[in-house]
C-alpha cells in the first residue's frame, strides 16, 4: 500500500483505491479546477507586486529625474525649497535594524533554546505564550511605552552611565536626549525578540531527538549537545528567524517614529537623534502638497522596498552559504 | 464517488462565493445625497461634530469626510475626486492655477500655536518673536541667556540648555509657527521659510501634538509648540507672546479670536491670509484660519445648494460649537465679509444663495 502512493499512476495495474477513484467522474476536471485556483493565489501575490512596483516606480519617476543618483547619497532634506536627499533616512533605517538585530538575536535564540531544550515542562506553555503576547502589543503602545518609560530612562540611567564609562568612544558621545538611535534600537529588539524567539522554538523543537540522544550517548554536556546536535542541524531555521524580525525591524514605523528623534542627520553617536525611511514617510506623506515633494516621498518608498529585498537576499546568501552542511545533516 | 461530489461542491462553493461577493458590493443609496470631502486633520473634530448637528436640521444630505491631511485635501479638490477640501495653509498660487475652476477658500474657525515648556516648578514665561526665532534657530542656547533674563525678571531661569522638540510630521500646526517665526524674523524667513515640514536647525522631533507634548514632559529644560486645544485639554505650561502691538498676550480661545478680529480690516478678497503677528492689542500673535475649499461654480445644482446651505449654516449658527472643543470661532466682522464669498458661489454661472 505504500508503495503505492508513490509509485502509483503505472498505466496498467493501477493499486486499488487509484482504480477507484479513477473511476469517478470528473476527477482530471478537479485536478484541474484545483490547479487553476491554487494557481491564481499565487498569481495574486506576483500581481500585487508587480502593481506595487509598478506604481512606486511611476508616481517617483519625477523625482528620480530630477535628482538621479544625489538623491541616496546626498543628506539635505529641505521641503521649502525642494531640495530632497535621502541617505540620512537610509543609514537610519540600517543602523536602526542592526542594533535591534544585535540585542534581539541572542536573546531571541537564548530564550528559544531554554524553553525548547532545557525548561521543565510546566513552564513552557506559559512562558511561551507570555513571548507571543508580546507580538500581539501593537506598535503605538511600543511607541508610547518608548516615550513615556524606556526614554527617560535611558536619559537619567543609561546613557549618563554609559558616557561615563565609554564615553571616548564615538558610540557614545553628546548630550543624553533620551529619544534617539539607541532608543529605536532597543524598541525595535523588543518588538521582534518575540517573533525570533518563537520562530526558533519551534524550529529546535522539529530537531528530532536521535540528534540530541546521539550526542549525549557519545557524553556531551548538555552545552555540547545544544550546540553540535541541535544549533547546527536547525541553524537555516534559525536565520530564517532572525530574517523575519529583521524584515519586521526595517519596516517598522510607528513606534520608531515616536522615539528616534526624527532628525535627517548622519551621526555617529547612537546618543543623537536619527530618522527612518518608514518614519519620514508616515510623517510627512499626509501634508505633502507638491508634486516634486510627494514624489521625492514615495521614492524613499521605492527604496525602503530595495533595501528590503537587499537585505534579505544578502540573508539567503548567508543562508545558502552555510546551508551545504546543513543538508548534508539533513538527508 | 463521495470523494468528488465533496471536491465538486466545495469548487462550487468557492465560485459561489467569488459571484456572491461581487453581487453583495452595495449599491449607493439614492435617497439621501452624499457629500464628500477630504483634507485638514487638525479641524476634524470640529467639522465632525458640524456634520452631526446639521444632520439633525437637513436629513436630506449626509457629509462624509476623511481627515486625510491638508496636502490630500488640495490634491483631492483640485481633481475633483470630493465635493469639498479642506486645509489648515492656503493654497499657493501655482496650485490655483492647477485647479479646473475657480477655488474659493472659506474661513470656518481659527486655531492657535503655544509655546510649552519644562522647567523647574514651571514659572510663567514670557517671549518676544525674536527670541522664539533665535532658539529656534540655535543662536539661544541656554535658559539664562541674557535675553531670556530681560524679558522675564524676578524668574530664576536655570543655567542649561534649551533643548528644542518640533513636530516630526507634517502639519498645519508646524505652518502656522514657521510662519510666525518668519514674519518676525528675516534671517528665519532666509534661512528656513514656511512650510507644513521644514528643515530644522536645531531640535528632536516628536510625532504629533502628543508625541511633543510628550517629550517636552520628560525633557527637564525643553522647549516645543503645541496647538491651543492641546494644551489647554492637558493643562500644559503655556507661555505669553508678545503680539505686533507690543503686548504679552496669553494664548486664549477669546486672544486667538482677536487676531481675527484685528486682521478683518485689511482681509484680502480670497482670505488666503496669514493671521500671525496680527495687528490689535488683545490679538495672540500665533493664530491662523483653517478653510474650507469649495468650488466658485459648482458641476452639481442639488449638491451645490447644499454645500451652500451648509456653509451659511456652519458660519454662522455653527460657531456656537467651536469653543467646546477649544476653537475660536470667527469674529462677527470677519463673518460679514465670508457671506459675501458664499453669495458668489454658482451653478452654471447663477447664484445659488439668493440675496436675503
Amino acid at each position: 500500500m505504500e508503495q503505492s502512493v508513490t509509485g502509483g499512476g503505472a498505466a496498467e495495474g493501477l493499486p486499488l483505491p487509484r482504480a477507484f477513484l479513477a473511476r469517478s467522474r470528473g476527477a482530471a476536471w478537479g485536478d484541474r479546477v484545483f490547479m487553476g485556483i491554487v494557481r491564481g493565489c499565487v498569481a495574486v501575490f506576483v500581481l500585487i507586486m508587480v502593481g506595487i512596483v509598478a506604481a512606486l516606480v511611476y508616481e517617483s519617476l519625477p523625482a528620480i529625474k530630477h535628482f538621479g543618483w544625489r538623491f541616496i547619497v546626498t543628506s539635505n532634506w529641505d521641503p521649502v525649497v525642494e531640495s530632497f536627499g535621502a541617505l540620512p533616512f537610509i543609514y537610519g533605517t540600517l543602523v536602526s535594524s542592526l542594533l535591534a538585530m544585535c540585542f534581539a538575536v541572542p536573546l531571541g535564540i537564548g530564550a528559544a533554546i531554554y524553553l525548547a531544550e532545557l525548561a521543565p515542562f510546566w513552564i513552557r506553555p506559559p512562558m511561551g505564550f507570555l513571548i507571543e503576547l508580546l507580538a500581539a502589543v501593537p506598535s503605538v503602545v511600543y511607541g508610547l511605552w518608548g516615550i513615556f518609560v524606556l526614554a527617560p530612562w535611558l536619559r537619567v540611567w543609561l546613557q549618563p552611565a554609559l558616557g561615563k564609562t565609554l564615553g571616548f568612544l564615538p558610540l557614545f558621545k553628546g548630550p543624553p536626549y533620551g529619544v534617539g538611535m539607541l532608543a529605536a534600537g532597543i524598541i525595535l529588539a523588543v518588538m521582534t525578540v518575540p517573533f525570533i524567539a518563537t520562530v526558533s522554538r519551534e524550529v529546535l523543537l522539529a530537531v528530532p531527538n536521535t540528534q540530541r540522544e546521539a550526542a549525549l550517548a557519545l557524553g556531551a554536556t548538555r552545552w555540547e549537545t545544544t550546540r553540535l546536535a541541535v544549533l547546527r542541524y536547525g541553524r537555516s531555521g534559525l536565520i530564517g528567524a532572525v530574517l523575519l524580525g529583521l524584515g519586521r525591524a526595517l519596516g517598522e514605523t510607528m513606534a520608531v517614529t515616536m522615539v528616534i528623534g526624527n532628525r535627517p542627520e548622519i551621526s555617529a553617536s547612537l546618543f543623537a537623534p536619527g530618522y527612518t525611511m518608514a518614519s519620514v514617510l508616515a510623517n510627512e506623506f499626509t501634508e505633502a502638497t507638491s508634486d516634486l515633494y510627494l514624489s521625492a516621498l514615495v521614492e524613499i518608498g521605492l527604496l525602503l522596498l530595495g533595501v528590503t529585498v537587499l537585505v534579505n537576499a544578502l540573508a539567503r546568501l548567508l543562508v545558502w552559504s552555510v546551508g551545504g552542511s546543513v543538508k548534508a545533516v539533513r538527508e | 464517488m463521495r470523494r468528488s461530489t465533496m471536491r465538486g461542491r466545495l469548487v462550487g462553493a468557492i465560485l459561489g462565493g467569488l459571484v456572491l461577493g461581487w453581487a453583495a458590493v452595495p449599491a449607493p443609496a439614492s435617497a439621501e445625497m452624499l457629500m464628500n470631502g477630504a483634507g485638514a486633520t487638525f479641524p476634524y473634530p470640529i467639522y465632525s461634530k458640524w456634520f452631526d448637528e446639521y444632520a439633525k436640521i437637513d436629513q436630506g444630505v449626509k457629509f462624509n469626510y476623511q481627515s486625510i491631511g491638508s496636502g490630500g485635501g488640495i490634491r483631492q479638490i483640485t481633481e475633483r475626486t470630493v465635493d469639498f477640501g479642506a486645509t489648515d495653509g492656503p493654497m499657493t498660487d501655482e496650485q490655483l492655477k492647477k485647479a479646473p475652476g475657480e477655488l474659493f477658500h472659506i474661513p470656518t474657525v481659527l486655531g492657535a500655536d503655544v509655546a510649552t515648556y519644562n522647567l523647574p516648578g514651571n514659572p510663567k514665561l514670557r517671549f518676544t518673536g525674536e527670541v522664539l526665532a533665535d532658539i529656534f534657530l540655535g543662536k539661544i542656547t541656554k535658559w539664562n541667556d541674557d535675553r531670556m533674563k530681560t524679558l522675564n525678571p524676578g524668574v530664576t531661569l536655570p543655567n542649561g540648555p534649551i533643548i528644542v522638540v518640533h513636530r516630526s510630521d507634517g502639519s498645519g500646526t508646524t505652518y502656522i509657527w514657521v510662519d510666525y517665526l518668519s514674519k518676525v524674523s528675516k534671517e528665519w524667513e532666509q534661512q528656513v521659510g514656511r512650510g507644513t515640514s521644514v528643515k530644522w536647525p536645531v531640535g528632536l522631533g516628536g510625532k504629533g501634538n502628543e508625541g511633543v507634548a510628550g517629550q517636552v514632559k520628560n525633557t527637564p529644560g525643553a522647549l516645543g509648540y503645541v496647538e491651543l486645544a492641546y494644551a489647554v485639554t492637558n493643562k500644559l505650561a503655556v507661555a505669553a507672546v508678545q503680539n505686533a502691538a507690543g503686548k504679552f498676550v496669553e494664548p486664549t480661545i477669546a486672544s486667538t479670536t482677536a487676531a481675527a478680529a484685528g486682521a478683518a480690516a485689511n482681509m484680502p478678497a480670497d482670505f488666503r491670509v496669514s493671521l500671525t503677528n496680527a495687528p490689535g492689542e488683545a490679538a495672540y500673535p500665533i493664530a491662523s484660519f483653517t478653510w474650507l475649499l469649495v468650488y466658485k461654480d459648482q458641476a452639481n445644482e442639488a449638491k451645490g445648494k447644499a454645500l451652500v446651505r451648509f456653509l451659511w449654516w456652519a458660519t454662522h449658527e455653527g460657531q456656537r460649537y467651536p469653543s467646546d472643543l477649544l476653537y475660536a470661532p470667527l469674529p462677527a466682522a470677519v463673518v460679514k465679509q465670508i457671506e459675501a464669498k458664499i453669495r458668489q458661489i454658482t451653478y452654471q454661472g447663477k447664484p445659488i444663495l439668493a440675496a436675503r
